[in-house]
């Protein structure tokens, strides 16, 4: 009783109204705009957050999460163009359903399926994070060392892409977290005598580099790209007809979402996909899918949507990252000095479950405006690439720049800027990057430290049992893609 | 995807050295074998403070984990080749040019004017040739942009020709 009062003190609260308001916006333009998205805009609102007290700041950062996974969607069946990559499996039947002329029957479907799988999320949030973490509490830090190594090879294997491209693209997140001062023994590594550098590389010029101007170097080679946007009258909620066809999808994807959003992985991309692909596998009519199908777009909306609370769970019990997004949430947390883990639950519940109540509300704001203006979020993608892109970089780095005021921080983020167009080019996903950089000191720390308590023996490792479970959990992670494609081939 | 497997054929026609996998794996494992030379320059701690393994230790180790994961996607696509990438358009090479004028401009003249030059000059070569949008994104945007940083958040630009002018 007492945490849901906690969860609804932000209806209490001007402020974090305000601020849940404005997030929510924010969020809706970001998802609507192709190329940008609750990551990139995430890190780039990260600087402004510096003005705000941690719950407002987190909860900013929370409701652009989740109002930008679903803004994703309106894109997608307008202009057939995903608004952010978790959004991909709308288009599949959202825009054909679209060029039937039932754009508005397209996105109330979505709207409402994502505030289902959204708000379902939510509630597995509040009872499992709390779960995970008093288990973490029987963590020491060879169990912290396992758990770490599995979230990259989750990644790994049910990440978009070649796995071994994501593990070598999360190998080099990780040793991009070994520049600087080793906190160990005070030992300059990788600094060329910059001395910058000897603070070691900071999230935000990597993810803005890696996500905003990666994205502006892909746009400047696609510039004479014409969309044909379908016009939208008006947003209808589904007939019970609908709701009759889906209800059994939309709570079967939320469930999906959730689960694949708690494992540390692209989140709402992966989620979304096998949502879709279940909901297919279910579907009295599956030949409907790719040619308009309601469950296709219920399918594929309430598991990206489900994925957000999902991807909390482990990034506010364990400090590990679900996604992208939730590693710019847990940059925002450790900069606003809040330690998530087993702690925060004890120390702070307030603050946590302030958090729940926002992302609640974000998910019933989304609705309202989703439904009341998507038409006019979707006049936003008239904004021509030109115009947007120029002024993207100025808030980019004027953005980068702000955090330790260096200019350095803004060459690292235009070289990480060129290296993610590259990246991208060639099938290498820039998420496990971030994920790598965000986990680097805790893989490096608690090896170091637990090599400290074996005295060296490495062996020791497979003696803890709770250790060992998550090695083998790994040796399953890594064998899943081969197994996949030998099912696959066969 | 049958044009996928169209570029695919294409890409396996060519000679390997000019195979996309060949290059990226070839300067993916080059920059780890520098990097990995580097490592042998960093300080060795005595073993009475060394705590654990050495702190060239883990870097070495991923960077071997690197090279060799480069070897094993090389040596994949050699039996299922990568699709041959469209070239680059000439609107690219601009701007990634204007990410150098950028560095350029904002270490010897100016920060501020270096973000100026850089959206007109995007803007342009992107397709805006109207002089009001060309002045909105390249000074009426950054100039508000400037403003909110520097009185919300109470940023100090660094120095330079048009900074020193506001700041004076």
């Amino acid at each position: 009783m007492d945490n849901l009062l906690l969860m609804m003190a932000p209806l209490f609260s001007s402020k974090l109204l305000l601020v849940l308001f404005f997030g929510t916006l924010f969020g809706l333009i970001l998802g609507v705009l192709p190329g940008l998205g609750p990551t990139t805009g995430g890190a780039l609102i990260l600087p402004f957050t510096m003005t705000l007290d941690p719950l407002s700041a987190i909860v900013l950062l929370t409701s652009i999460y989740c109002a930008g996974t679903y803004g994703g969607a309106i894109t997608a069946v307008l202009i057939n163009t995903p608004g952010t990559p978790a959004a991909a499996a709308t288009c599949l039947d959202g825009y054909p359903l679209a060029q039937k002329g039932e754009a508005g029957r397209a996105l109330g479907m979505a709207t409402v399926s994502s505030t289902v799988g959204g708000i379902f999320s939510v509630i597995i949030l509040v009872f499992f994070a709390p779960i995970l973490a008093q288990l973490a509490y029987e963590f020491g830090q060879p169990e912290y060392f396992a758990l770490a190594i599995f979230g990259l090879t989750m990644l790994a294997s049910i990440g978009e892409g070649s796995p071994i491209k994501n593990l070598i693209a999360g190998a080099f997140g990780i040793l991009i977290s070994t520049v600087g001062k080793d906190f160990m023994t005070s030992i300059d590594r990788f600094t060329f005598g910059i001395n910058e550098l000897t603070e070691g590389i900071g999230f935000i010029p990597v993810v803005v580099g890696l996500f905003a101007m990666s994205e502006m170097l892909t746009q400047s080679t696609l510039i004479n790209q014409v969309f044909n946007r379908i016009a939208l009258k008006a947003i209808k909620l589904p007939s019970k007809d609908d709701y009759k066809k889906t209800w059994k999808t939309i709570l079967r994807s939320s469930g999906i979402g959730s689960f694949i959003g708690v494992l540390p992985a692209e989140g709402g991309t992966v989620a979304s996909l096998i949502g879709y692909s279940e909901a297919k596998r279910f579907s009295k009519k599956p030949e409907e899918f790719g040619k308009g199908s309601i469950e296709g777009i219920a399918g594929a909306e309430a598991a990206n949507n489900a994925a957000t609370g999902g991807a909390m769970v482990p990034t506010l019990a364990l400090g590990i990252p679900g996604s992208a997004t939730t590693a710019v949430i847990l940059t925002g947390l450790i900069i606003h000095g809040v330690r998530p883990g087993p702690d925060l639950f004890r120390e702070q519940p307030d603050f946590l479950y302030g958090i729940f109540g926002a992302m609640l509300i974000a998910n019933v704001l989304f609705f309202i405006f989703g439904f009341f203006g998507a038409k006019i979020f979707a006049r936003t993608t008239l904004v021509p690439n030109k115009i947007l892109w120029p002024m993207i970089f100025a808030v980019s780095v004027c953005g980068t720049y702000s955090l330790n005021q260096s200019i350095i921080d803004v060459w690292i983020m235009l070289f990480f800027g060129v290296l993610g167009f590259f990246m991208r080019r060639y099938g290498f996903s820039v998420v496990p990057v971030i994920i790598g950089l965000i986990l680097g000191e805790l893989v490096e720390g608690t090896l170091r430290q637990s090599l400290v308590i074996f005295d060296g023996n490495w062996l020791m490792f497979f003696t803890r049992p709770i250790a060992l479970t998550f090695f083998i959990l790994s040796l399953i992670a890594l064998s899943f893609p081969l197994i996949r494609s030998k099912k696959f081939k066969k | 995807m049958k044009n996928v497997r169209k570029q695919k054929r294409a890409n396996k026609s060519l000679p390997f050295f000019f195979r996309d996998e060949f290059k990226v794996c070839l300067v993916i494992i080059l920059i780890s074998i520098a990097l990995l030379i580097t490592t042998f320059t960093f300080d060795i701690v005595p073993p009475i403070l060394n705590r654990g393994i050495q702190p060239a230790t883990f870097p070495k180790a991923l960077l071997i984990l690197i090279i060799v994961m480069s070897l094993l996607i090389y040596y994949l696509a050699t039996k299922n080749p990568w699709k041959v990438e469209k070239k680059l358009p000439k609107s690219f090479f601009l701007t990634l040019l204007s990410f150098f004028i950028f560095v350029v401009i904002s270490k010897t003249l100016d920060f501020f004017l270096a973000i100026s030059a850089l959206s007109i000059f995007v803007s342009y070569y992107w397709g805006e040739k109207r002089i009001f949008y060309l002045l909105l994104v390249g000074i009426i945007f950054p100039v508000l942009v400037f403003i909110f940083f520097e009185t919300i958040l109470g940023l100090r630009f660094p120095p330079g020709i048009i900074t020193n002018i506001y700041y004076s």
